[in-house]
């Protein structure tokens, strides 16, 4: 087993998230409240620096939430539990059918209000998500990567051959009322939407990461054996962890689908889960404000250099290895703050950082690859 | 629900009389298929074996392989539409010269790949999954180079011999082309199981995959040894490319690695990752596998057999068929 030794702070120069974490609860939210204030806005306010040229900018805002979404999402598995999953899009392809199945005049199923399909679709994944758990999460590492991708595949392939999910011809109208009134006019709203279902799903996990669930996630993620001799209910967590990244994906998937109006199989391909992926990790996996940073670049930075959209891929994907060369933890790296007292304690003891497992797939190992 | 359902009949159809009648058929077809498979399944199998790295951007290492072959056939003065006339000794010849041909840029952007993308990692002791997201990175880099060379279309297909049937099996015609996959898949494999097994260099591969560190000790060179397993991966994919040409000469596509490549890799998971006789194994059970769920549930459900038997398979043998890794394999 490798270790590495995490690199103390020094006394003069503490990291932004000290600073916030010493900073009283009334600062914090005169810190948070104008900043959530002002994220609303943006798509009113329109800054001239920010605001993409080439797609409107309030569909461009969406996109970006939609992926924070997806993000905060697939950290909970990735970033949190440290199981990776190649396959995300798979859940949320789930969750966009079946917003699409109960509102779209296309399907003969029994027509559903358009919220309503918002909690369905976060059911049917979480069951989705049990389902592809309970028999693959026993497998571990690259072998799980590689079938989580297989089911991604699966999903998508599905859609593209069942008859009842209409293949290329797709689902129009999705996210309309009976009567075929859209459910928002404009992508403003969507947005809106989309912003308030992030707050709340962020207090939502974070309130699970400071539980006994996030406990157990940390240690699954530093050290699976030693966690199951701790009598981690190992499997459990996974799966856990599973379900509620499942959710909040069918959940994103489903706002797609409405603000959309219209669901085929083109979107839900094995490019898409590779960039839900990389926004996690060129983030920080395991941060939440990290993954969020991480989804605005994925997201966003193709909206805004659309002249450059012949080469967007090409430069996305060097940008990808160069950032991952340079910042290789990503842009804000993963440490726990439930771990923080356990630093703490390290410092007054040894003088030095702490020891992280060389074995977590997370953690930094000498070897680069070696396990 | 049930008006859901009524809508289509059932959502799945079988048709074992169609897999009966088409049995040898697929046996041959996906004999052949499964040789392409478990030559590039290597690649991904030695460098797993060494670095413990999924080496995504392996596909398009194939794909480079691929578009190299075009460029030969078509700079050898052959153009798509005909197919000429030509002695054996030619067909070989020429052959050979593209099989050189597309080897080498093949081999030569696995080496570059290494350099560019995964050595600066190394050297920082970047986390596993890092590696994984470069690898994602390079992968979408290449493809997009390509696309803005060769555009977003396939490239005429270009053949050099047209598929005759030299005999039958059962009742299925073996055509040339089969019989060629088939014995080159075969062949490649034997050479790459040598250079692994009784080489030196090969020596040194395997003991950087049993242990880095000792490896060292020892006097083995390990970023050699790595440059090296990159190399032979690279060239396998590129011989692979050139087979791969013959068999669907219209393959030369910018993003026409993708499918393959997450078909190779998964044979090479399905015999056991890391060893070299699982790779071969795994290339021909899916190769078999694929063509069979072809027959039974028809064309368009071909790709998800593939990842259904993956995933049978790892449920009941985590580790894949053979299961052992490169580094623990019998001298």
């Amino acid at each position: 087993m490798t270790t590495q030794t995490v690199s103390a702070p020094r006394a003069g120069r503490r990291s932004i998230r000290e600073r916030w974490n010493n900073l009283s609860r009334p600062v914090q939210w005169a810190i948070l409240v104008p900043l959530v204030v002002l994220i609303y806005f943006l798509p009113v306010l329109n800054p001239p620096l920010i605001a993409t040229t080439g797609t409107d900018f309030p569909n461009a805002m969406f996109d970006v939430a939609r992926y924070a979404l997806v993000a905060i999402g697939l950290n909970v598995v990735v970033g949190q539990a440290g199981l990776l999953d190649l396959g995300y899009v798979g859940f949320f392809a789930v969750g966009a059918y079946v917003a699409a199945l109960f509102t779209s005049p296309n399907s003969s199923l029994h027509h559903l209000p358009y919220l309503w399909t918002l909690p369905l679709a976060m059911v049917i994944t979480m069951i989705f998500g049990i389902v592809l758990g309970t028999p693959t999460l026993r497998l571990r590492g690259d072998y799980l990567a590689i079938v989580t991708l297989g089911f991604g595949e699966i999903i998508r392939l599905v859609a593209d051959n069942v008859g009842p999910l209409r293949g290329q011809s797709g689902f129009q109208g999705v996210g309309t009322s009976a009567a075929g009134v859209p459910f928002f006019a404009n992508a403003t709203q969507w947005y809106w939407l989309t912003i308030t279902i992030i707050i709340a799903v962020l207090l939502l996990v974070g309130n699970l990461e400071r539980s006994r669930v996030g406990r157990a996630w940390v240690s699954i993620r530093e050290d699976e054996d030693v966690a199951e001799i701790m009598g981690v209910p190992v499997f459990k967590f996974k799966i856990w962890a599973f379900v509620i990244g499942a959710a909040i994906g069918g959940l994103s998937g489903a706002l797609y689908a409405g603000k959309l109006g219209f669901v085929n199989n083109q979107s839900f391909d094995v490019i898409t889960s590779m960039l839900f992926l990389a926004a996690v990790v060129l983030g920080g996996a395991g941060n939440k404000v990290g993954v969020l940073l991480g989804a605005i670049v994925v997201a966003y930075l193709p909206l805004r250099f659309v002249q450059l959209a012949d080469y967007n891929y090409l430069i996305f994907g060097i940008a990808l290895i160069i950032l991952m060369i340079f910042r290789p933890q990503g842009l804000l790296g993963a440490r726990q703050r439930l771990l923080a007292r356990g630093r703490q304690a390290y410092h007054r003891l040894l003088g030095r950082g702490e020891q992280i497992s060389g074995d977590s797939a997370l953690a930094a190992d000498t070897q680069g690859g070696r396990r | 629900m049930t008006p859901f359902l009524a809508q289509t009949g059932s959502w799945i159809s079988f048709d074992v009389h169609g897999l009966a009648q088409q049995f040898w058929n697929n046996t041959v077809d996906g004999l052949a298929l499964g040789g392409i498979y478990a030559l590039v399944a290597l690649g991904y199998t030695l460098v797993y074996g060494v670095l413990k790295l999924i080496n995504f951007a392996h596909s398009e290492v194939f794909v480079v392989g691929a578009f190299a072959t075009w460029l030969t056939f078509y700079a050898l003065g052959f153009r798509s539409g005909t197919t000429p006339v030509l002695s054996v000794a030619e067909i070989i010849l020429f052959l050979a010269v593209a099989c050189l041909a597309a080897m080498a840029a093949s081999g030569g952007t696995a080496v570059l790949l290494e350099r560019v993308a995964y050595r600066p990692l190394r050297k920082r002791n970047a986390p596993r999954l890092v590696f994984l997201i470069t690898a994602i990175g390079a992968s979408f880099a290449i493809q997009q180079g390509l696309r803005l060379v060769f555009g977003l279309n396939q490239q005429p297909q270009i053949r050099l011999l047209q598929p005759e049937t030299l005999f039958r099996v059962f009742g299925a015609s073996v055509t040339n082309i089969h019989v060629i996959l088939f014995v080159a898949a075969i062949l490649l494999w034997f050479v790459a199981d040598y250079f692994v097994n009784r080489t030196r260099l090969g020596r040194g591969i395997r003991a950087v995959a049993q242990d880095p560190d000792t490896a060292t000790l020892m006097g083995v060179n390990k970023e050699r040894v790595i440059v090296i397993t990159f190399l032979v991966g690279g060239l396998l994919a590129g011989a692979a490319a050139l087979f791969y040409m013959m068999r669907i000469p219209q393959g030369a596509i910018y993003n026409g690695g993708f499918l393959l490549g997450i078909k190779a890799f998964t044979a090479a998971v399905l015999g056991g990752i890391g060893n070299l006789r699982g790779a071969l194994l795994g290339g021909f059970v899916l190769g078999l596998v694929e063509n069979y769920g072809q027959s039974l549930f028809g064309g368009e459900w071909k790709d998800i057999v593939a990842f259904v038997v993956l995933i049978v398979v790892l449920m009941f043998r985590p580790t894949g068929i053979l299961g052992e890794s490169l580094g623990k394999a019998r001298v």
